[in-house]
């Protein structure tokens, strides 16, 4: 196991949004964990990520208590990208991704050959090669959410949260985006694990799909044993018809209605 | 790692270097003009002096008139210049910076109205007269008042407080210190006539005495404004990115608070309140640094230096033989230009 929250309770205030959840992942796999809104997928990324701590239970990194480690030492192993992040105006690609090196740097070492090439291997990764001196804000949407997964990437993890990282993207730069996830697994053996709204390029992209509902994992496995109609009834109120994907041949959800 | 390996020559290596270079040649031309600024405030005034005599009075004075007009006056005015314009400058971006606010000032922390309402107390209860006297007062009224907005705006949320949770206490905190201290002086003719003049903005009459006084605070609040450049450049990119960058919210934002306090307070208290330079400066600063807070720091200090300079030098030049308060020509002059930069490119989304 590479990360694992244990019984976890999860929340902003008082407000609980997880509570006594348990969840591994595993070395080299992508997750994608899937569930109607509000049901606490991006609270437990967030925990799982260390950018919110549990009130109960544990997160652990490699088998230690993550909140326990020097934050910059997770962040050396560890890459989380939130959901819509904002730059300020004027920052270049470059400079973005520039900043995914802040972990491997000290006040007094700003600049390494290792962080140059970090980032032109980012941006190569990324096909953004050309365009590093564009300001941020003159990029579209789906190249915009590209350098911010360089960004990701040059930090150098080997283990990649990412929350929503296809929001307000079109069908075309969602699934470049997700081919871009797919690719640092497989050729980089990077493990994944992100939250994702669309249920069929889940299904696609992903080893293991995590469905949630109020908090709580209600099933966990391959895309078409997580992926059911009886399920889709269960964690998202939907009645829909699962076929095959003609390409891929992953479950693909057609849905007829909403239960009332 | 096909893909990956193929690239290992990165192509933009002399870019870099050429903006590197860049930067650096801008900086050595600030310094220019700090240093212009600089000899014009000492040559400047009631007395023109001419740059042979400066020369002459740097180097072997002899006891010449204008000899002490220049060391004894001119010199410790300047210094006491290029001190609190060096820290406002700094305080200003380090404020926009952490509250993502291109309209944050470093009176926002509340400093202005504390070290106001500490003078004036310190006036009409324990009878204070000296220039060097109430600035030590100043300089508690500005920490005490920061640290209490500090503690306010931590009490609402979690842990480190928010640039909202900051800039709401400052406020409220400020609206009240200001409230007592007009109370005060309504009360006592003299207050009220040492809080008029303090409440302009000046560095007329400083001497040696205020520049030993107030450098060691700057000078530590310079160092810790140096230390927080990097964090600063990853909080902002919100406080979620920077922690998943391993970089810890709760101390960078505690170190920002303590660099706008001692650099603030320091320069309110010595010259009193002179904030609008705070606002205006980084925006002047920003078009050569660009986002990065490593560059936007000095830049905006040397600007900051120059630019209260030059608006003493002009306030000694418009009204002879007596002159207008720096902070009355910053304001006049700062206002119009500041109106005509936001106007010529919209303000800066940080």
């Amino acid at each position: 196991m590479r990360l694992q929250a244990v019984d976890v309770r999860l929340g902003y205030g008082d407000r609980v949004i997880v509570d006594g959840l348990d969840l591994g992942i595993e070395a080299g796999t992508v997750t994608t964990i899937i569930g109607p809104n509000g049901c606490g997928k991006s609270t437990l990324l967030r925990a799982l990520g260390r950018l919110l701590r549990p009130t109960g239970g544990e997160v652990l990194l490699d088998g230690k208590r993550i909140d326990r480690m020097p934050t910059k030492e997770v962040a050396k192993v560890l890459g989380v990208l939130p959901q819509a992040p904002t730059a300020p105006e004027g920052l270049t690609v470059a400079d973005l991704v520039a900043r995914g090196r802040h972990p491997h740097q000290t006040w007094y070492r700003q600049w390494s050959s290792d962080d140059e090439s970090a980032v032109s291997e980012a941006l190569s990764m990324t096909g953004l090669l050309d365009l590093g001196e564009r300001p941020l804000d003159e990029l579209s949407g789906g190249q915009r959410q590209r350098a911010w997964i360089s960004m990701a990437l040059a930090q150098g993890t080997d283990l990649l949260l990412l929350d929503e990282p296809t929001t307000f993207l079109d069908l075309a730069h969602q699934v470049e985006v997700l081919e871009l996830v797919r690719r640092l697994h497989g050729e980089l053996g990077r493990t994944v694990v992100m939250v994702l709204h669309d249920l069929n390029l889940a299904a696609r992209y992903a080893d293991r799909l995590v469905a949630m509902r109020d908090g709580k994992v209600i099933a966990a496995g391959a895309p078409h044993e997580v992926l059911t109609e009886p399920l889709l009834a269960e964690v998202f109120d939907l009645d829909a018809k699962v076929i095959e994907d003609p390409v891929a041949g992953t479950p693909l959800v057609v849905p007829v209605g909403v239960r009332h | 790692m096909s893909t990956v390996a193929a690239v290992t020559r990165p192509p933009s290596r002399g870019r870099a270097r050429a903006i590197h270079r860049h930067r650096l040649l801008v900086l050595a031309g600030l310094f220019g003009a700090l240093a212009v600024a600089a000899l014009l405030s000492v040559m400047i005034g009631a007395k023109p002096v001419p740059p042979a005599d400066v020369w002459h009075a740097l180097t072997g004075p002899t006891g010449s008139e204008n000899d002490i007009i220049i060391r004894s006056l001119r010199i410790p005015r300047t210094a006491v210049g290029v001190l609190a314009g060096i820290a406002l400058g700094v305080a200003g971006a380090l404020m926009q910076g952490h509250t993502r606010n291109p309209l944050a000032d470093p009176g926002l922390l509340g400093v202005t109205q504390g070290a106001a309402f500490a003078m004036v107390l310190s006036i009409m209860v324990l009878g204070v007269t000296s220039l060097y006297g109430y600035i030590w007062f100043g300089l508690a009224g500005a920490l005490i008042a920061s640290v209490g907005v500090f503690a306010l705006g931590m009490a609402g949320g979690r842990g480190a407080p928010t640039p909202v949770t900051l800039a709401l206490a400052g406020t409220a905190v400020s609206a009240f210190l200001y409230a007592l201290t007009s109370a005060l002086v309504l009360m006592d003719e003299q207050a009220m006539d040492v809080f008029r003049f303090w409440q302009a903005g000046s560095i007329a009459g400083r001497g040696d005495d205020v520049v030993w006084q107030v450098l060691p605070f700057i000078a530590v609040g310079l160092v810790l404004a140096l230390i927080n450049a990097p964090g600063l450049n990853a909080l902002s990119l919100g406080e979620d990115v920077a922690r998943a960058l391993g970089q810890n919210v709760t101390l960078t934002r505690t170190i920002g608070v303590a660099a706008i306090t001692l650099l603030s307070g320091a320069s309110v208290a010595a010259c009193g309140s002179l904030a609008f330079l705070g606002l205006m400066v980084p925006h002047l600063a920003r078009p050569l640094s660009g986002p990065d807070h490593r560059w936007l720091l000095p830049y905006s200090g040397l600007i900051g230096a120059a630019a209260l300079l030059a608006a003493d030098v002009i306030g000694r030049m418009v009204a002879r033989p007596g002159e207008l308060e720096v902070g009355v020509v910053l304001a006049l002059t700062g206002a119009p230009f500041f109106v005509f930069l936001v106007r010529r490119r919209k303000p800066v989304r940080l």
